[in-house]
């Protein structure tokens, strides 16, 4: 009872403490770099870390090597920088030059830290947003990082609305409302910076929201294209003749034909994970979320282009290719996740290859060229909603995963308890990067090993609040843990070596040209891995459970490996309960100790490097 | 105008009329004493659980677990022990009583300053919410009590008679 009145009373005091926050605040000091480096100068440094995926590419893989497998048991705690937030902390900070740059869950405050001296805050920018956004972020109130170009920093705020800061001052140049979060509409992703252009999409697939990606101009962020995932083929910008799937023209509608009367309208496809992009193709290249509602009875059809990789021509929007992973999604295995682009050695022949690690547990190999599909390979064995992609070009069911009705909610209809599928609906892998380390050929992949029950029922849709229809109870994967890091080949399928974790691994990984890999847990442990052997060189526990992504940089000569802890996020949701397995009887619910055992909230960013000057 | 479409429009009116003057009191004993529809209430009218030895559920505990687990959930965490962002219920709701819970539900809670930045949405016009909104008290009463543990409850009751009807048209959707 206690607890209730104090929580009323302090909303009553929160809605007069509002009124004295209200206003941007941007607090500037002298930057001590006098001229700011184009995109391209920035990136092309490694010392720098100027794209929220390190490169284009998004293979997170730095030629950096001062840090190395014989040294990396050494590493130190340089330097540390509390964010003030005690959210959900995923994402990563930008390096330029002597400036680092980082951002927080909402309020989303960004930083610009002195390198040069001593990490003195150069100026801070915090947004003017409603409250009233926070409930309508599925998940915590996440923000997966800025991005730079042309002097600016480019923001994505919770609330949909995207803001170029002045890198120098954090001055705000221009701002573009992309869409309402009053139906649920809102910002998570770190924005891609291509040119003249800045892509950006949008969150909201528990809420019906249509989802899109839209290109603004980076001079004053005026919309140049916006490309819907689901509707009439001018919404989704798909050319019926010249859009290509599985090596076939999509034809007119096929959107439209594959749901329900207008149910497409409020049928999610939101697009809030990573952008990729091939400068050689002019290609862009992302993947959209899941169809809404999560009862999938109540929305029959394909419900395309939901669950779907879509490659886009970077000036006009058009897809010159997509491919649906997903058909009728009834799991929630969101498409969002990024899209690696490696050149493969398959069969003698180099391919230009786009990998992918999907919720759904399969790793795809595509020609990102032509979306010509490669291979298909589960990355965690316990997946067992399906037991492949039909791989037969003359099938009617070419590229269609095969589906285990047992394992498929909605296919014995409603109000059914639907037990057991593998993987969870957050995903053998969610929004957590993988790396691509060109040295040893393998992906490197922080996975969920997490199993569910799924139960849809029929929903209502109202704007703006939650469009869910289904309970889901998730539970630990077959041996108990819940985290898998893996090296893998998605050529053959094969597991080179694993790291069990009793949590999910959600933090996003990062190779380098030393031999090492990086990569953080729910506990809190900032891991240093040999790439070669899976050997643990360096295990450091930061003061809160890591969902953020390690990267790197190099400054006055010297490498520095840094992340971001702040526990939250959708593992933020299972923090404070644990999970229980329904499966294992009485007496063994509760019995896997929950998270809040090792780690409590706190957003930090953790600084590492070598000893010595 | 069925009962749980007036439901809603009591619900809502409840939130706006009671939601200032309502003080958060103990829901006192939780024994139930009438069913109608599925539902039990206690000897104050508010709707309660009815479990017995065995373990069998009543039906209102059932759907409310249901549809706790999906607008709920997200926020408050799996059988209402909270999360990272939004506080326990199985704690809060021993402190509640039916009318300021749906007062809360109804018009939603805020609570944003230097400190923290929770805010509860209004639930007033969600239909999956407020359609089940006697079934969700009912599951987060019985949580609260102790009456009901972790996880989905394997045994229940038979669904009461036209049940899905009266839901589904409460939502307003076919099937």
């Amino acid at each position: 009872m206690k607890r209730t009145r104090t929580w009323v009373a302090c909303a009553a005091l929160g809605a007069l403490a509002g009124a004295f926050v209200a206003g941007p605040t941007a607090r500037a000091q002298n930057a001590t770099s006098s001229s700011l480096p184009s995109l391209s100068k920035a990136a092309a440094s490694p010392d720098n870390w100027a794209i929220p995926a390190l490169n284009y590419a998004s293979t997170r893989y730095s030629p950096l090597n001062q840090i190395n497998a014989s040294n990396a048991s050494h590493l130190q705690v340089a330097w540390t920088f509390s964010t003030g937030v005690l959210r959900g902390h995923e994402g990563q900070p930008l390096v330029i030059g002597n400036v680092m740059y980082l951002v927080t869950p909402f309020p989303n405050t960004v930083y610009a830290l002195d390198l040069n001296n001593h990490e003195r805050i150069l100026w801070q920018y915090t947004p003017t947003q409603n409250p009233e956004v926070i409930p309508v972020m599925c998940c915590d109130t996440v923000n997966r990082g800025v991005a730079y170009g042309d002097g600016k920093i480019i923001l994505h705020q919770a609330d949909n609305t995207v803001v170029a800061l002045d890198a120098k001052t954090g001055k705000v140049d221009w701002t573009t409302a992309l869409a309402s979060y009053k139906v649920g509409a809102t910002g998570t992703e770190a924005p891609l910076v291509i040119g003249d252009k800045v892509i950006v999409g949008v969150s909201g697939g528990e809420f019906g929201v249509n989802g899109f990606v839209a290109a603004l101009s980076m001079t004053d962020g005026h919309i140049l294209w916006k490309a819907y995932s689901e509707g009439p083929d001018n919404m989704i910008l798909l050319n019926p003749k010249t859009t290509m799937s599985l090596g076939k023209p999509v034809g007119a509608d096929s959107s439209l034909k594959t749901w329900k009367g207008d149910q497409w309208k409020i049928g999610g496809g939101d697009t809030w994970g990573w952008y990729s992009y091939d400068p050689k193709l002019n290609l862009l290249y992302y993947g959209s979320g899941n169809p809404s509602t999560w009862n999938p009875v109540q929305r029959p059809g394909d419900n395309k282009w939901s669950m779907t990789i879509f490659a886009r021509d970077l000036n006009t929007g058009v897809a010159k290719w997509v491919y649906q992973m997903t058909p009728h999604d009834q799991w929630d295995y969101d498409g969002v996740n990024e899209m690696i682009l490696a050149d493969l050695t398959i069969n003698g022949q180099q391919v230009p290859a786009l990998v992918h690690f999907d919720r759904n547990g399969l790793a795809y190999v595509l020609n990102r060229a032509t979306g010509a599909l490669i291979a298909v390979h589960k990355y965690d064995p316990s997946v067992n909603w399906t037991t492949g992609v039909d791989m037969n070009p003359s099938s009617p069911n070419y590229g269609r995963p095969n589906v285990v009705a047992k394992y498929a909610p909605g296919s014995r209809g409603v109000n059914v308890n639907y037990k057991g599928i593998c993987p969870a609906a957050l995903g053998a892998k969610d929004e957590q990067p993988a790396s691509f380390d060109p040295q040893t050929g393998l992906f490197y992949v922080p996975t969920n090993h997490v199993c569910m029950d799924y139960e849809p029922y029929p929903v209502a849709y109202t704007a703006g609040q939650p469009y869910v229809g289904a309970t889901l109870s998730m539970f630990p994967g077959p041996g108990g843990y819940m985290g898998r890091f893996i090296a893998f080949n998605p050529v053959t399928g094969k597991t080179v070596w694993q790291i069990h974790d009793q949590f999910s691994d959600w933090g996003g990984a990062l190779t380098t040209a030393g031999g090492v890999v990086f990569y953080g847990t729910l506990k809190g442990y900032l891991r240093a891995v040999d790439a070669k052997t899976g050997k643990i060189l360096y295990n450091f526990k930061t003061p809160s459970g890591i969902i953020g992504n390690v990267m790197t940089y190099m400054h006055n000569g010297k490498q520095y490996i840094a992340v971001l802890s702040g526990v939250g996020g959708w593992a933020g949701i299972g923090l404070a309960a644990g999970l229980t397995d329904p499966h294992a009887g009485l007496g063994a619910v509760g019995g896997y100790a929950a998270l809040k055992n090792y780690t409590a909230l706190g957003g930090q960013l953790t600084v590492f490097a070598l000893p010595g000057s | 105008m069925n009962g749980r479409s007036r439901l809603i429009l009591i619900a809502i009116a409840l939130a706006i009329g009671g939601g200032i003057a309502a003080l958060a009191a103990a829901p006192g004993n939780p024994k139930p004493v009438k069913q109608s529809g599925g539902i039990w209430t206690d000897r104050q009218g508010a709707p309660t659980y009815k479990i017995s030895k065995d373990g069998t559920v009543d039906w209102g505990t059932f759907v409310g677990y249901l549809r706790y687990s999906d607008t709920c959930l997200r926020c408050h965490g799996p059988d209402g022990l909270g999360s990272s962002y939004a506080p326990d219920l199985v704690h809060a709701l021993k402190g509640i009583d039916y009318s300021q819970f749906i007062a809360d539900v109804a018009g939603g809670i805020k609570a944003v300053n230097s400190a923290q930045d929770l805010v509860m949405p209004s639930f007033g016009t969600d239909r999956n919410v407020m359609c089940f909104i006697q079934e969700i008290y009912v599951y987060l009463r019985a949580r609260s009590t102790g009456a009901l543990g972790r996880g989905r409850p394997e045994k229940r009751v038979a669904s009461p008679k036209g049940f899905n009807q009266s839901s589904y048209k409460c939502l307003g959707i076919s099937m």
